[in-house]
């Protein structure tokens, strides 16, 4: 049963913060896409500075706190949910054909979600995890300087097969968890209108395959390429 | 037509309830659904059994009384129709129906496919209407103008009849399409719009002490609906409950 | 015995100006002593309850439905009629009353009517202010519409739903009294008896439907809001829940019964399609505004077209009889309910009937689409549409106008009634007679009160379309806060009502005692199949058309029927618990006894008049014959001895001092 009154704890509030959440998090997937272009493209140095700035920048690192509570809201908010929603039917159907009226994403948000936990659980510790605190090897920019590499790191990582498509299925994953999720942070918040809603379900669509696809197509190229 | 019926039986509110097969025979393709239980109910009472309990009353799909979960949806699979004006035609010879009552925390079973939906009636008592009294004294109708489309898109929102599908079809059970289309109702309206913070946020309150679930926006309600009520009114009482949530 | 309607003296404008201005009142730390139950929450129980818990009368409200919004009025589908003159086309309160009894047959009660007429106006104000959602045009005001039987758009409406949701709006009204705890809300509950004591109704006893559970509920007055009876015909636009039992039990504690036989018959409803049958539907009589009615004008094509040889789309105009054109030319399609209704049965008597019974006319809406998309042609500037376009535009239009009754048509009998005509028959729809009340709406027992369709007193022997829901809300929001001051006067020092007296105590046991007899006949037949065989003996012998020899036999059968139940029916499990069947065994016994009544009433009424039509008494043309000379009054029955063959007839004559009674004609 969701206790809480006005913008805390009400089943509605906990969704505007799903879908503020979720849509904040949205906008740190395409900036980490376009940070990733370089893997692809092979520019090692490219992919190291990137890596630097994102990790020593002042605003960079601001923004990143938000975005760590962003990630645990979401997924605090989303189990919240999955344990009310799962509350508000005890007795289960016998026979339930939710495909007749419903989407297979819409259904399935918080198996998907949980998915998506355990990608990023994953994804943190081999890569945000050892940027911050594990040894890298380092690498010596044009200039001098002295880089992390997590260039060479990642690029290794994709050089097994079973971690290649395992961020592929993730990344499919992700993409249905999208599907459903992008258009629908706009209902959750109210954001409807017979002209631009439409527009929001074609943006939704096109960001869920989009997105995951080019995420999915850099470990494959490395892998591909090694 | 012949078809082979699994019904959910359960003798009291506390009571373990089970499925239980009857075949049924001769049954007309003209008959409605829930005639065509009343035909088996004759032939249990007959035989000394005791007649399966459902809710009905006006048989014409407008009192929101009748409220069958049928192989897996709500009034079974015709679209904009309640089980009482679905008819056998629907199905397929030897078919084996599946028919369960409406599963939710907050409409529990009474008796078979009975259940108690007094929930809803807890949440318009929390803010379902307009305070005001009866009198011989309010201005004129029309002292009051209400741009037709406002008009015409409360009424799609009035139209709800309560019958609850809207819960029995949610994967969460959730209550949103029914308490949205009272608070769309009068949002939409102008007499309504004077109370209108207090009021979505006092349905919203109840709805939520119901123990009904949240809603994923996944559109199944509104398929399911035999108003035809949209979930474009789920969007209007999101905009309502922040806006009273900010002010 | 002489009964006195207590109508205001003066003239028929000022009656209740001058009433309201004298009727005593209780003050306001009074209300609070005073207790009223109210027995059904549709239009005129909702509205009832909310108004009184408003003024601050102590309510409890019982529904025998799982909520309140559940009651049958929500079913209306037209529209509410008031007298606005919004359209400037004439219209006025004296224009409406006169069409009220005029369309009654000159059976109703003038003053009731006017006064009827004169609250209509508040009502809508009143829904509106309520958030009722009615059609409004692109100006932002509202909008009307046209009903039958009158020259005037006075009908307000909200697409085919009125009566949903002005249910919906007494029922947000009554919702807010329960939230403020002035209102207690009985859910599932039945009232099985009402209790007397000292010559005043004091209480009920009202069943919770879902323990078994007889309980006492006393109160200073009890209002009776608890709808029609015509599920006395088992077949019927009506809830199935819908019954008598409330009125009936009032009925046999000394509540006369007034003109039981009126019934109204409407002419457009869905064909019987077998004998699984449980309901019939009701398309709305605004598809008359467009469809025209006609069977095969011989009788070798409609046997081709029952036996599937011939589609009625096949059969060319000269041989299809647009009856109602031909008999009524001035009114055409549109005239009243029971005039359509007789024309369609006279046709299929004769042989011209279409469906495989032979029991359906046709409602055609093929010369409307025709119409409406030569129109359409004519203002797209389309001068050489061909045929197709036409009738594709013709056919938008009509979809836009009735699509949703279209629809529901084709659910049902699997038809697509554009392309085809629409089969109807008429079935039966809503009984004019009822509880006999007072100007105060009060029965003959005092403390006990009959609003809405419960009551007698404001359609006579036919009910004009939208005029239901008009009454209902009139009764429950603007007639009964002030009709019940004068009864209750005189109880502001009577304190609150105990349960524990020998009246409550013996009412109890009866209800029980009537229950176990019903569980201890140990028969084998379902209670349905009683009511579907009264059903049959109503609709032969005292449906659209009665004569006195079918009557006779009917109340023989009647008698017969109700002595074979008692021993015959098969009721399983208990007293204790919900037990479905059981509380329509009572509802079905009730209808036994009241079935019996209606026929006595129908026989002894030597006249036709409105929705009564005996074939004893008809021009050669087959019009209805009145007798205003011997039969200008209403028809009281008084039961004696429990038993409805014995009852005696008391009459109220009906002076008609404001409108002159003339030969209704429409030709």
């Amino acid at each position: 049963m969701a206790t809480g009154k006005g913008l805390f704890g009400s089943s509605i509030a906990r969704k505007y913060w799903m879908a503020l959440t979720g849509l904040f998090l949205c906008s740190f997937l395409v900036i980490h896409l376009l940070g990733n272009i370089p893997l692809m493209l092979g520019h090692q140095d490219d992919f190291n500075l990137y890596a630097r700035f994102m990790t020593t920048f002042p605003v960079i690192k601001a923004v990143s706190y938000l975005l760590y509570a962003s990630f645990v809201v979401h997924a605090v908010d989303g189990i919240l949910l999955m344990r009310q929603n799962a509350a508000a039917r005890p007795v289960k159907y016998a026979a339930y054909n939710g495909a007749a009226n419903a989407s297979w994403s819409s259904r399935n948000m918080g198996l998907l979600g949980v998915f998506t936990l355990v990608f990023i659980v994953v994804h943190l510790k081999s890569f945000w995890y050892e940027m911050h605190f594990g040894k890298i090897p380092v690498y010596i920019y044009e200039d001098g300087t002295e880089l992390k590499d997590l260039y060479t790191l990642t690029v290794t990582a994709f050089q097994e097969l079973w971690y290649t498509v395992f961020y592929v299925v993730s990344m499919a994953l992700l993409g249905l968890h999208l599907w459903h999720g992008f258009s629908s942070a706009f209902q959750s918040l109210g954001l409807t209108h017979p002209k631009y809603t439409p527009m929001i379900k074609i943006a939704g669509a096109f960001f869920a395959l989009v997105i995951p696809a080019v995420f999915a197509a850099i470990p494959v190229v490395i892998y591909l390429a090694s | 037509m012949n078809f082979i019926l699994k019904i959910w039986r359960q003798s009291g509110p506390s009571e373990a309830g089970q499925m239980v097969t009857y075949p049924v025979s001769h049954v007309s393709q003209d008959m409605s659904f829930l005639e065509m239980i009343d035909e088996l109910n004759i032939d249990l009472i007959q035989k000394g059994e005791e007649p399966v309990v459902f809710d009905h009353d006006c048989r014409e799909g407008i009192c929101g009384m009748c409220s069958l979960f049928i192989n897996g949806e709500a009034h079974g699979p015709g679209r904009a129709v309640t089980t009482c004006q679905l008819h056998m035609r629907e199905f397929k010879e030897g078919d084996v129906i599946t028919i369960e009552p409406w599963r939710a925390e907050a409409f529990p079973v009474i008796k078979d496919l009975m259940v108690d939906r007094t929930a809803f009636d807890r949440i318009i008592q929390a803010g379902g209407y307009v305070s005001v009294n009866t009198s011989g004294n309010i201005p004129d109708a029309n002292a009051l103008l209400v741009p037709k489309v406002d008009a015409d898109a409360a009424f799609d929102a009035a139209s709800c009849i309560g019958c609850g599908a809207c819960v029995a079809t949610c994967k969460n059970a959730s209550a949103m399409l029914f308490v949205s289309a009272k608070v769309s109702q009068f949002a939409l309206l102008p007499q309504g719009r004077v109370e209108a913070a207090e009021r979505v946020q006092n349905m919203v309150r109840q709805m939520d002490l119901e123990g009904f679930g949240s809603c994923t926006n996944t559109g199944a309600c509104e398929v399911e609906c035999p108003a035809g009520i949209s979930i474009e009114n789920i969007a209007r009482m999101n905009r309502e409950f922040l806006k009273a949530s900010l002010g | 015995m002489k009964v006195d309607a207590r109508i205001p003296q003066g003239p028929i404008a000022d009656k209740w100006t001058e009433y309201k201005g004298h009727v005593p009142l209780v003050s306001p730390a009074n209300k609070r002593r005073i207790d009223i139950i109210v027995v059904g929450t549709g239009l005129a129980g909702s509205s009832a309850a909310a108004s009184l818990a408003e003024l601050g009368y102590n309510v409890k409200a019982f529904c025998f439905q799982d909520s309140p919004r559940r009651a049958h009025s929500i079913a209306a589908q037209g529209g509410i009629n008031a007298a606005k003159n919004y359209q400037n086309d004439g219209d006025s309160t004296f224009r409406l009353f006169y069409d009220t009894v005029k369309g009654g047959d000159y059976r109703s009660r003038e003053a009731n009517v006017h006064r009827l007429a004169e609250v209509s106006a508040s009502i809508i104000d009143q829904c509106v202010a309520q958030g009722v959602p009615f059609a409004r045009d692109y100006g932002g005001q509202l909008d009307n519409r046209s009903f039958g039987g009158v020259q005037v758009s006075r009908t307000f409406y909200a697409k085919g739903q009125t009566g949903q949701q002005l249910l919906l709006g007494a029922y947000s009204a009554l919702s807010r009294q329960i939230a403020k705890g002035r209102v207690k809300m009985y859910n599932r509950h039945e009232m099985v008896d009402v209790v007397m004591v000292d010559g005043k109704a004091r209480g009920i006893i009202a069943k919770d439907l879902l323990t078994g559970q007889m309980e006492r509920h006393g109160a200073h007055a009890v209002l009776l809001c608890t709808g029609g009876y015509g599920n006395v015909f088992y077949l019927s636009t009506n809830a199935m829940g819908s019954n008598v039992t409330a009125a009936w039990k009032a009925h046999k504690k000394g509540a006369f019964m007034a003109n039981p036989c009126f019934t109204q018959i409407h002419p457009t409803c869905i064909p019987l399609s077998g004998d699984h049958q449980s309901k019939l539907t009701l398309m709305s009589e605004s598809l008359r505004n467009d469809g025209r009615i006609w069977v095969p004008a011989r009788k070798e094509d409609a046997l081709a077209i029952r036996e599937g040889r011939l589609k009625p789309t096949d059969l060319p105009e000269e041989l299809r009889d647009y009856y109602l054109e031909r008999r009524y030319p001035a009114f055409g399609n549109l005239v009243p309910r029971d005039v359509a209704s007789r024309a369609a049965k006279e046709r299929c008597d004769e042989g011209h009937g279409v469906n495989a019974t032979g029991e359906a006319v046709y409602l055609d809406f093929a010369a409307a689409i025709e119409r409406y998309g030569k129109e359409q042609a004519t203002l797209k500037g389309l001068h050489h549409a061909t045929v197709e376009e036409i009738q594709t535009m013709g056919t938008a239009i009509v979809e836009s106008k009735y699509g949703n009754l279209f629809q529901m048509y084709e659910k049902i009998t699997a038809n697509n009634p554009y392309l085809t005509p629409m089969m109807i028959y008429p079935a039966v729809h809503y009984t004019m007679g009822g509880l006999w009340v007072d100007y105060n709406l009060m029965t003959t027992v005092p403390g006990l009160f009959a609003l809405g369709e419960a009551n007698f007193s404001d359609h006579g022997a036919n009910r004009l379309g939208a005029s239901a829901l008009m009454q209902g809300l009139a009764d429950g929001y603007f007639v009964i806060p002030y009709t019940i001051g004068e009864f209750l006067a005189d109880d502001i020092r009577t304190g609150s009502i105990s349960t524990d007296s020998p009246e409550f105590t013996a009412a109890e046991k009866s209800a029980t005692d009537r229950q176990s007899a019903l569980l201890n006949a140990k028969g084998a037949t379902p209670v349905d199949v009683f009511h579907r065989r009264l059903g049959k003996i109503m609709w032969d012998k005292c449906g659209m058309a009665r004569n006195a020899q079918g009557l006779q036999e009917a109340i023989a059968e009647i008698r017969k029927l109700r002595e074979e139940f008692y021993q015959e029916v098969r009721i399983p499990g208990k007293a204790e618990g919900l037990n479905v069947e059981l509380d329509k065994a009572g509802r079905v016994a009730d209808f036994l006894e009241l079935g019996e009544l209606m026929c006595l009433d129908a026989l002894a009424r030597e006249e036709s008049c409105g929705g009564h039509f005996r074939e004893e008494h008809q021009s050669p043309e087959g019009e209805a014959l009145r007798d205003d000379a011997r039969f200008a009054h209403v028809a009281l029955w008084e039961q004696v001895q429990g038993d409805p063959g014995q009852s005696i007839r008391h009459v109220e004559e009906l002076v008609f001092e404001n409108v002159k009674l003339i030969t209704r004609s429409y030709k």
